[in-house]
């Protein structure tokens, strides 16, 4: 029987921020005070926290309907409502949760139901979907809907992209002075952003201790503590969280701990995460002697370019320069760098049915990227949150095919 | 001699094989069964175990090392080891045909495409998606709607003047496509070697069928003018081994056999 890897302490820690989180938006939504915000998690958070909003985050709450296999009871709710199973599972699983009533939130906080929004504010960088998940809301409580409509497909960030996002950005102020009651302050923007950035920096040590060999933490585990990057940048608890983790991950490179005990294979994740089946994946790799090291969905939340100094243009910068935002070119380029970096033998794929913008083994990347690389690529077909979509049997016998894959080359 | 066996449990049918040889390259195959997999797969696969046996001659505690491979593999509670079925079928393939290959097999729920160096190593594989398109399954559907036992198909195609061309991805689609041509008064064996092609279609839409091609798996076995067709898509012959639908249990005995080898020898290519 494969060895369990040691428990990372902090989680505990992060379960705690996260109920304050959601605890802290359900009294919000409650009381009417302060405001409530929801955001894309590639949006403007930053200008939101700004203005004192509770944000809160729906891919979040998708994610949980994922990984607590909610979504595919009540995926079909949505798709009997007129949205297509075809697309965005999250945006299936959320609206069709909340039209059957139901929130994982319940059995984890004791929360009823999602934070009502007083305001909702998309950013259309990773898809279109997230406007019309977004519309849904807007029409149903009758509240104002704000958003970015962002360029797409980006090989070079340039001067007429981020000067366009920009001046979206301060569009929305008005409606956010408006729903709030407080007067944007470009100050109180600077310090979100600086802290913002200052999670960003501390995340991406984070993944950075992938690098070594054995890994101190998988991609299945940055899934899960990325959650304070994702909803609680811009705060002082996301960093003091980080600081935390990261002297807990410096203890156990020391000590020399396995995430994936007796790695043999190191790997490289493309695409969604699974959710609900997170720990079957990380089982079967992990049994099979395969630590997944890196991934282009966990490193989504690293923003580069956030500076306090310039905070408009830089989170333009930060929200235009993101993996999802680019051309495949860009794309290719960069799974290259991460790749070679954290020495990984082969490469995953997963082509998640209902998205297709995060599904890059599309267009033959796969096939490039085995060829300059020279190392395999495994493309698991499966979805985000529709379990409909997935086989556990086809993906367990894929993985142990990669990895006799691996294990023949290596001989 | 060592003997080993080898156990595949599939979606539609359960192999067993028993080979008996001092190296895997010079094994040879002794005793084989094929039966319905069923619903207790751990009773089939003891069931086909003892057939093989049978035929062989043996008794089991002649049998060295045993390893199972396919969708059932975690159900053999007789065998030491397990493989995937891409290890076992691209064992078997080259134990035959000794050379850089690109191996079919058509299964009764899913199709794979190996690609193996000239060492027998494997270069990269490819599953189908979560779909019955150009399965076995996807045949035995169409052999419902058309009331026509499945062992009937290939000498239909064969004899076919014509072909209907199957226009869909899916089998739920197809079947009414044969419907409509069923009302249409397509003759029979014109339809069946129009899903014969769509098999087929399938089945090069995964990946390039490069390099020596051989075609292994039940679906193979049972429809031989499949690999005529493929020859003729192709553009040269198509392979198969000698008993296609025994590949993987073969391929998974060959593997057990490999592994009673000194270490030094294991990392050598396979048979």
């Amino acid at each position: 029987m494969t060895q369990a890897p040691p428990p990372i302490n902090a989680t505990k820690h992060m379960k705690k921020l996260m109920a304050d989180h959601f605890l802290g938006l359900d009294r919000a939504a409650r009381e009417g005070s302060p405001k409530v915000a929801w955001c894309t998690s590639v949006g403007p958070a930053e200008l939101l926290l700004s203005m004192g909003f509770a944000v809160y985050y729906p891919e979040n709450h998708g994610a949980l309907l994922g990984a607590t296999r909610m979504a595919t009871e009540v995926i079909p709710v949505a798709n009997a409502a007129g949205y297509s199973p075809d697309i965005c599972s999250y945006l299936t699983a959320d609206i069709g949760a909340f039209l059957k009533g139901v929130t994982p939130l319940t059995a984890a906080y004791g929360i009823k139901s999602i934070p009502k929004a007083d305001v909702l504010v998309f950013n259309t960088n990773q898809c279109r979907d997230v406007a019309d998940w977004f519309g849904f809301y807007a029409r149903h409580w009758n509240v104002p809907l704000a958003g970015v409509c962002s360029h797409r497909g980006l090989g070079e960030v340039k001067r007429h992209h981020i000067d366009d996002v920009v001046s979206q950005f301060k569009d929305m102020i008005p409606v956010l002075e408006k729903v709030s009651g407080v007067k944007f302050d470009i100050d109180r923007l600077r310090e979100t952003v600086r802290l913002s950035k200052e999670c960003t920096v501390r995340w991406r040590k984070v993944l950075e201790y992938a690098a070594l060999s054995p890994t101190p933490m998988t991609f299945f585990d940055h899934t899960i503590h990325m959650a304070p990057a994702v909803v609680l940048r811009g705060t002082q608890e996301a960093l003091d969280y980080y600081d935390l983790l990261l002297a807990e991950l410096e203890q156990r490179a020391a000590e020399g701990v396995a995430a994936a005990p007796g790695e043999r294979y190191r790997l490289y994740w493309d695409g969604m995460p699974v959710w609900g089946r997170l720990r079957m994946l990380s089982e079967t790799l992990g049994g099979l002697g395969a630590a997944v090291v890196a991934s282009t969905y966990c490193n989504s939340w690293i923003f580069e370019a956030f500076d306090a100094a310039d905070p408009f243009e830089s989170m333009a910068r930060a929200y235009l320069e993101l993996f999802i935002v680019r051309d495949d070119d860009y794309k290719e380029r960069y799974i290259r760098q991460w790749a070679r970096r954290f020495g990984v033998q082969g490469i995953i794929f997963h082509d998640a049915k209902t998205c297709p913008n995060n599904s890059n083994n599309r267009y033959a990347m796969p096939e490039r990227l085995a060829q300059d690389l020279g190392v395999p690529t495994l493309t698991i077909n499966g979805d985000l949150n529709d379990l409909r979509c997935f086989s556990d049997e086809q993906a367990r016998t894929n993985m142990e095919a990669f990895a006799e894959q691996l294990g023949e080359q290596a001989a | 001699m060592p003997i080993t066996a080898g156990i595949d449990i599939g979606a539609s049918a359960t192999k067993a094989a028993v080979i008996q040889g001092e190296v895997p390259a010079r094994a040879e195959l002794i005793g084989a069964a094929v039966l319905r997999s069923g619903v207790d797969f751990a009773l089939s696969a003891r069931q086909g175990f003892e057939l093989a046996l049978a035929e062989a001659g043996l008794e089991a505690q002649r049998v060295e090392r045993i390893f199972s491979c396919g969708y059932g593999r975690g159900n053999v509670d007789f065998a030491q080891e397990t493989r995937t079925e891409i290890a076992a079928h691209a064992a078997a393939a080259f134990r035959h045909f000794p050379r850089a290959l690109t191996v079919l097999d058509i299964g009764g729920q899913d199709n794979k495409v190996i690609k193996l160096d000239d060492q027998g190593r494997r270069i990269s594989f490819k599953m189908n998606r979560k779909c019955a398109a150009g399965t076995g399954a996807f045949l035995e559907e169409m052999a419902l709607r058309l009331n026509v036992g499945l062992q009937e198909f290939d000498g239909l195609a064969r004899s076919a003047r014509g072909e209907v061309t199957m226009g869909s991805f899916c089998t739920v689609f197809s079947a009414t496509e044969v419907l409509a041509h069923i009302r249409k008064g397509v003759a029979l064996p014109d339809l069946v070697k129009g899903l014969f092609r769509s098999v087929l279609k399938r089945a090069l839409e995964m990946d390039n069928l490069d390099q020596t091609v051989v075609m292994t798996g039940g679906v193979a076995a049972h429809n031989p003018y499949l690999l005529e067709m493929l020859s003729e898509m192709i553009g040269r012959p198509a392979l198969t081994p000698p008993r296609p639908q025994l590949a993987g249990a073969e391929g998974a005995a060959l593997l057990a056999m490999q592994s009673l080898l000194p270490r030094c020898d294991q990392s050598h290519p396979r048979p």
